[in-house]
């Protein structure tokens, strides 16, 4: 199912956990909401849940005004960070909860909700271990309860909140392909909650950046870390190594001379320089490059993380270099050029 | 953790601990439990065995101790029911809201811990005898509190109300929210919350907590003999019993009828530990 957010707004007690947020979510789409910690990401997810409601603004599921609906009546499926199992029922019990509590009008069959249940349970791997307690299982076989638990309802959109967060690296990956997978086979809309940018962009079609409140950047991987709109998101989604410099004509200037780059739609006024540490290249002699003193170099595997001092008054920058880049520095001087980059004027 | 639990569950003798000294632990423990617990338990066995099978099978079969064993034990098995719903109750106000005056309602739970059981009851006399501030409200519908079984039960659920409470209320405020909010997004009723996902969970507590309050109603004895007004076959409570045989110096009847209580409330505790035992193994909470 479609879902729209529509200049959504959220105070809790006067504090604003986002403002004005606006979102299509298209039928079927895998979306991750990511960004640092207070940045409305799990806010965002539980308006949509209807475990929040919004200071202003609505929340369209399809076509149908969804904001006033309550939790129970958006049907929707919610997997918690912590599991939230039902600790006195067994995993068969979970799954067919949200079955088992409705009105017999709306209830299936016993014979129905059971083959139901077992059918998710394959679908999660966790065949054979109906009977068991969720004390009996592991993080990630509990967090596959949590997920089957959700579907068992079918759910107008599956969210899940940093579903993730609390299980150790190793499950994490697996349960990443894992979910990637499900949701191939099964199509769910899909909204998911991480502060793991790795996780974001391997497993989300679109990705959504949060920061303070607000959503900084909406696209998919390549978009976002290719094309980044903002020093957040270029900041935020992977390495970036920034300088501040100055624009005249067209052109960039760091101190007293230029560095080679052209930012003819930029007007004049300062900005700052962003690019990836690894995307640069070295330079003979230096009519158009930044030049600096390498200050400390740290190899680290094939890499060398090398922090380069570029004058008085300025931070040092990082760049990384290969084993040849590295060899041909002379003298712990160094001149590059970014390859790729963005320029953001200052405000 | 919690897997840590289920393995570890299996018996082992020695668990690796970080407090040194597991024998000298254990032995002052059992020393501990021996002098203050089994050995007068043992002697109550020893003294009411003195006084021979037909002495102890006519004393038991009095039709006055069966009356007064009745009375104590249904009107302890009434109040302990009766805390178990008002002392949850209690528990969630005090784990759920914040309110004022929260902290002294939380403390004045434990006051019948700390009063003299005879305060207790001779106020709760006064105040539910026919002319007392509550009870001039039921004499006239025919109600009669004070001096009937009504009235012991009154003063059983003040003596063993904390025992409800303070069960509860620890593991009432592990359960997580996520939890009820799971339940809602699965389309449960917050009626539905409460009594298909909190209430089941709590269950192992709220017995625990019944337990203790129907072991702390079944012997108890100051504050009821007050209210009781100990007619024979109508509101004398066993401990009163035993009391009056003391009195006459007839020792072993008085262990006799101790004894007695002494297997019925075990057998009650014991087999609400089994079940708890096999509940708590499979649910988790408060474990």
């Amino acid at each position: 199912m479609e879902l729209r957010v529509a200049n959504v707004r959220k105070e809790f007690e006067r504090f604003p956990a986002l403002n004005d947020v606006s979102l299509d979510i298209r039928s079927g789409e895998l979306i991750a909401l990511l960004g640092p910690s207070g940045s409305g990401k799990t806010t965002l997810l539980r308006l949509i849940a209807g475990l929040e409601r919004p200071s202003a603004g609505s929340i369209f599921f399809g076509d149908e005004d969804a904001s006033h609906k309550s939790v129970q009546d958006r049907n929707i499926g919610f997997v918690f960070q912590h599991y939230a199992l039902f600790r006195h029922m067994t995993v068969l019990d979970n799954i067919t909860f949200g079955l088992r509590i409705r009105k017999s009008s709306r209830r299936p069959e016993k014979a129905e909700i059971r083959r139901r249940a077992l059918e998710l349970l394959d679908l999660v791997q966790l065949s054979g271990l109906e009977k068991r307690y969720p004390t009996q299982l592991s993080g990630g076989q509990r967090q596959r309860v949590a997920l089957a638990r959700a579907m068992a309802v079918e759910p107008n959109v599956l969210l899940l909140d940093e579903p993730f967060g609390a299980l150790d690296a190793q499950v994490r990956k697996e349960l990443r392909r894992w979910l990637r997978d499900i949701h191939d086979r099964t199509g769910h809309t899909t909204v998911f909650v991480t502060h793991d940018q790795e996780e974001a962009l391997e497993l989300a079609d679109r990705v959504v950046v949060m920061s303070k409140g607000n959503i900084e950047q909406v696209g998919t991987a390549d978009e976002i870390y290719d094309k980044p709109v903002s020093p957040f998101v270029f900041g935020f989604i992977g390495q970036s190594s920034h300088l501040k410099v100055r624009i005249e004509n067209g052109e960039v200037w760091f101190h007293d001379r230029v560095i080679g780059i052209k930012a003819s739609d930029l007007p004049d006024g300062p900005a700052t320089l962003y690019f990836r540490p690894h995307d640069i290249e070295l330079t003979d002699g230096c009519s158009g490059c930044i030049a600096g003193l390498v200050t400390v170099s740290r190899r680290i595997a094939g890499t060398w993380h090398t922090e380069v001092d570029v004058g008085a008054g300025h931070e040092k920058i990082e760049v990384s270099l290969n084993a040849d880049q590295s060899a041909a520095l002379k003298g712990g001087r160094i001149a590059f050029r970014p390859r790729h980059y963005r320029i953001f004027p200052t405000n | 953790m919690a897997l840590a639990n289920a393995s570890s569950e299996r018996w082992k003798w020695r668990q690796p601990s970080v407090i040194p000294g597991f024998g000298l632990t254990l032995g002052f423990t059992l020393f501990y439990l021996s002098a203050i617990v089994l050995i007068p338990l043992a002697g109550l066995g020893i003294r009411s065995a003195s006084m021979g099978w037909g002495a102890f099978w006519s004393l038991v079969t009095d039709e006055r101790l069966i009356a007064a064993l009745r009375v104590s034990f249904s009107t302890s098995l009434f109040a302990a029911l009766v805390n178990v719903v008002f002392g949850v109750l209690v528990a969630w106000v005090l784990v759920r809201y914040r309110f004022p005056g929260r902290r002294i309602i939380d403390a004045a739970v434990d006051l019948p811990f700390a009063l003299p059981t005879a305060v207790a009851g001779i106020a709760l006399t006064a105040i539910y005898a026919p002319r007392g501030i509550i009870g001039q409200y039921f004499q006239p519908l025919g109600i009669k509190i004070a001096y009937t079984p009504i009235g012991i039960v009154i003063a059983l659920i003040f003596v063993s109300l904390p025992f409800v409470v303070r069960t509860v209320q620890p593991v009432m405020e592990e359960i997580n929210r996520e939890v009820e909010e799971a339940a809602a997004t699965l389309g449960a009723s917050r009626f539905q919350t409460v009594f298909r996902v909190i209430l089941p969970g709590l269950a192992p507590a709220i017995l625990t907590g019944f337990a203790l309050a129907f072991g702390r109603s079944f012997g108890e004895y100051g504050s009821v003999i007050f209210i009781a007004g100990n007619l024979p076959y109508k509101s004398e409570i066993a401990p009163l019993l035993i009391f009056m045989r003391l009195e006459e110096f007839n020792y072993p009847a008085a262990t006799a009828i101790g004894a007695i209580m002494l297997v019925i409330a075990f057998s009650v505790l014991l087999s609400i530990n089994l079940i708890q035992a096999w509940s708590r193994r499979r649910f988790g909470y408060g474990s």
